[in-house]
């Protein structure tokens, strides 16, 4: 199978904060990592690779530093990766983020399988996967829990999608997209040999010319979608800690609770 | 490159350095520079006393023309309208009553025509129903190419849909396909008087900053929207609208994905997004059967049960029920965290909730920074108690 996986180099959401008398987001310290979720996208595919053989390529679109996110997912074992970077990709909404995968990715030819997961943690609007499906003209499965079975002879494959209210299990016709959620897999470690190829791998970098995309339809250019206000969300009045014995802590809670309308118990 | 800052009209006041949400711009030869990191959002564009930066954006001719109306798709799933359908019934009629259109809901299934009537009494002016074995149960393929032909046919200027497993699944597809802008999970919504545009604000990096967007270019303006943020409207007995039916086998619809089974958690309450009020276990659990004491809470509060990923890892629990960054994102009424630390990756997930409520052993432990009341003390004890109480008070 060759199977094709998106990733996406995000800041590690945790030290984000946006300074409330500012409004900006205070970035020191933020560390640039793989968006979580594609790492067991990652893992999805290597584990496909490892029962039925053949390629596994991952692809980002980003600033050059996102090399590194790229170098990081060769580590655990990817084969070949390439980089979509042009200045004009910036700014790019879910929409334009999909128009320029799907450019990139028929540039680099056919697959089996395409992988992402579910969401990324900095915008988590889990769009780009099936809009990305879409672009591509594939039948996609969102929220992938398992693989149940894979058919390569009529081309099919069953999975697990995860639902609010439990799980669905669908068939698809191949090729097609899947995106994956956590409880899919374990992450395997990065070997040493993958260590060693990820530090030497050389990273094709593709530029809006060598995709041939739409001018108007990559980067804030081609989004449709404007952010126009970023605020910082309502402080919550916080860190109240209930004095007392266990008792006195309880009482003061339901009656905290039934005073603030979220609790419907009377007590005295 | 599409910011641009005019050399002859900077005067390296650095409001726009200042300004940045991402830190972009610095001073370079007293001149602002924006680098790699911009993102182009305009904040600097804003702030510029002299006017010095521009940004081009998407312009085109407005896409208004001839769309009209405000859409709601009203999801139907294993016999029952999903919560969210009535909450968006409640903002699409606000919307609707200020940009003074119809609001139309569009109902999806397999013997739901019955259906109709509660969309009528909960606000819908319109319900445009497609009833066909094929939409029995849900398929990307099916939900999407079809609700993409009727937005074309029917040209309204706002789809709303909640942000579900479902919605969040098709309706990047249905955007797609009609080439226009979406955005998810939508906390707030709003009508800008100026111009009509629908004001669509979210949450992003995990809660930690807002951002409200608007679609100026493309038609309809689509969003997503999260379960438990709007209230539904009132219900108006005998309320009655149009019915649109909907020919579906016309349509020549061809999925390429098949359902097979749809599996309902029946063990215990899993649709944490549509939970009042939710109960919460972590790590300081201790093992799996005390997972027990938490649905005994659960059930008396009619509550749903979530866990930390440290519960969910050690596999006392399904990763359905997680809570967090890489779980799902909650926000009841009431949040009780029990013997759960409170990593920021936790707190991403949950800190949107109105009332959170921490019990822990530990002083220090970070939940307390969001919680609105602490207790310090053995959820062993704590957690009991509560349940004797709560049974008291009710018997």
């Amino acid at each position: 199978m060759d199977i094709l996986v998106c990733i996406k180099q995000v800041p590690d959401t945790k030290d984000i904060k946006l300074d409330p008398e500012t409004n900006t987001l205070k970035r020191e310290g933020v560390e640039s990592i793989v968006n979580p979720f594609d790492m067991y996208a990652v893992e999805t595919a290597l584990m496909l690779k490892d029962e039925w053989g053949g390629t596994v390529r991952a692809v980002t679109m980003g600033p050059p530093q996102a090399e590194q996110a790229l170098r990081e997912v060769v580590s655990y074992g990817v084969d070949e990766v390439a980089l979509f970077s042009d200045r004009a990709f910036a700014g790019a909404d879910t929409w334009a983020t999909a128009y320029t995968l799907a450019k990139g990715i028929r540039k680099l030819g056919d697959f089996d399988l395409i992988i992402c997961g579910k969401q990324a943690v900095d915008g988590d609007t889990a769009q780009v996967g099936p809009g990305l499906a879409q672009q591509l003209d594939l039948p996609f499965i969102t929220f992938v829990r398992r693989i149940v079975k894979i058919e390569l002879d009529s081309r099919t494959m069953v999975v697990e999608r995860l639902m609010d209210d439990g799980y669905d299990v669908v068939e698809t016709s191949l090729p097609a997209l899947l995106t994956v959620v956590k409880e899919i897999n374990e992450l395997r470690v990065p070997s040493l040999k993958g260590k060693m190829k990820a530090k030497k791998i050389d990273i094709p970098i593709y530029s809006a010319a060598d995709l041939e995309v739409d001018p108007d339809s990559v980067g804030l250019t081609g989004s449709y979608t404007q952010v126009i206000e970023v605020f910082a969300p309502k402080p919550r009045g916080n860190r109240i800690i209930l004095e007392g014995e266990t008792e006195e802590q309880v009482e003061k809670l339901l009656n905290g609770l039934t005073k603030d309308k979220v609790l419907s118990v009377k007590i005295d | 490159m599409c910011l641009f800052i005019d050399p002859d009209l900077c005067t390296a006041c650095e409001a726009c350095v200042e300004s940045c949400p991402f830190g972009a711009i610095t001073l370079v030869d007293d001149l602002a520079q924006a680098d790699e990191t911009c993102n182009l959002c305009g904040a600097c564009e804003d702030v510029c006393p002299v006017q010095a930066i521009t940004i081009e954006k998407k312009t085109g001719a407005p896409a208004a023309d001839g769309y009209e109306g405000v859409w709601i798709f009203a999801e139907h799933r294993q016999g029952k309208l999903a919560q969210v359908a009535f909450e968006l019934l409640g903002e699409g009629r606000r919307l609707a009553d200020q940009l003074g259109v119809a609001l139309g809901a569009v109902l999806f299934g397999h013997d739901v025509k019955e259906e109709a009537d509660q969309l009528f009494a909960y606000g819908a002016d319109t319900v445009y129903l497609a009833d066909d074995p094929a939409l029995a149960g849900f398929t990307d393929d099916m939900y999407g190419v079809l609700l993409a032909k009727m937005i074309n046919e029917h040209q309204p200027e706002i789809v709303l849909c909640g942000a579900t497993s479902i919605g969040r699944s098709f309706i990047p597809k249905v955007a797609t396909i009609l080439g226009t802008g979406l955005t998810a999970d939508c906390t707030g919504l709003g009508i800008r008087s100026s111009d009509r545009l629908l004001l669509q604000t979210r949450p992003a990096f995990g809660g930690n900053i807002m951002a409200t967007i608007v679609c100026p270019a493309g038609r309809p303006q689509m969003a997503t929207v999260r379960t438990r943020v709007f209230r539904r409207g009132p219900y108006q007995e005998g309320r009655k609208g149009e019915l649109v039916e909907i020919d579906v086998a016309r349509k020549n619809i061809v999925s390429r994905t098949r359902l097979l089974e749809v599996v309902t958690d029946l063990s215990e309450k899993v649709n944490l997004a549509e939970a009042d009020v939710l109960v919460a276990g972590g790590r300081g659990l201790g093992e799996e059967k005390n997972f027990d004491l938490l649905r005994e809470l659960a059930d008396l509060l009619n509550a749903g049960v979530g866990a930390s990923r440290g519960a969910v890892d050690a596999g006392w629990i399904s990763y359905a029920h997680q809570v967090g960054q890489t779980g799902k994102t909650v926000s009841p009424k009431l949040y009780i965290a029990c013997g759960i630390s409170g990593a920021v990756q936790h707190q991403v997930g949950m800190q949107s909730s109105d009332v959170i409520v921490a019990i822990n052993k530990d002083p220090n432990a970070p939940i307390f920074d969001v919680a609105n009341y602490g207790l310090v003390g053995d959820l062993f004890d704590i957690v009991p108690l509560m349940i004797k109480r709560i049974k008291t008070a009710r018997s």
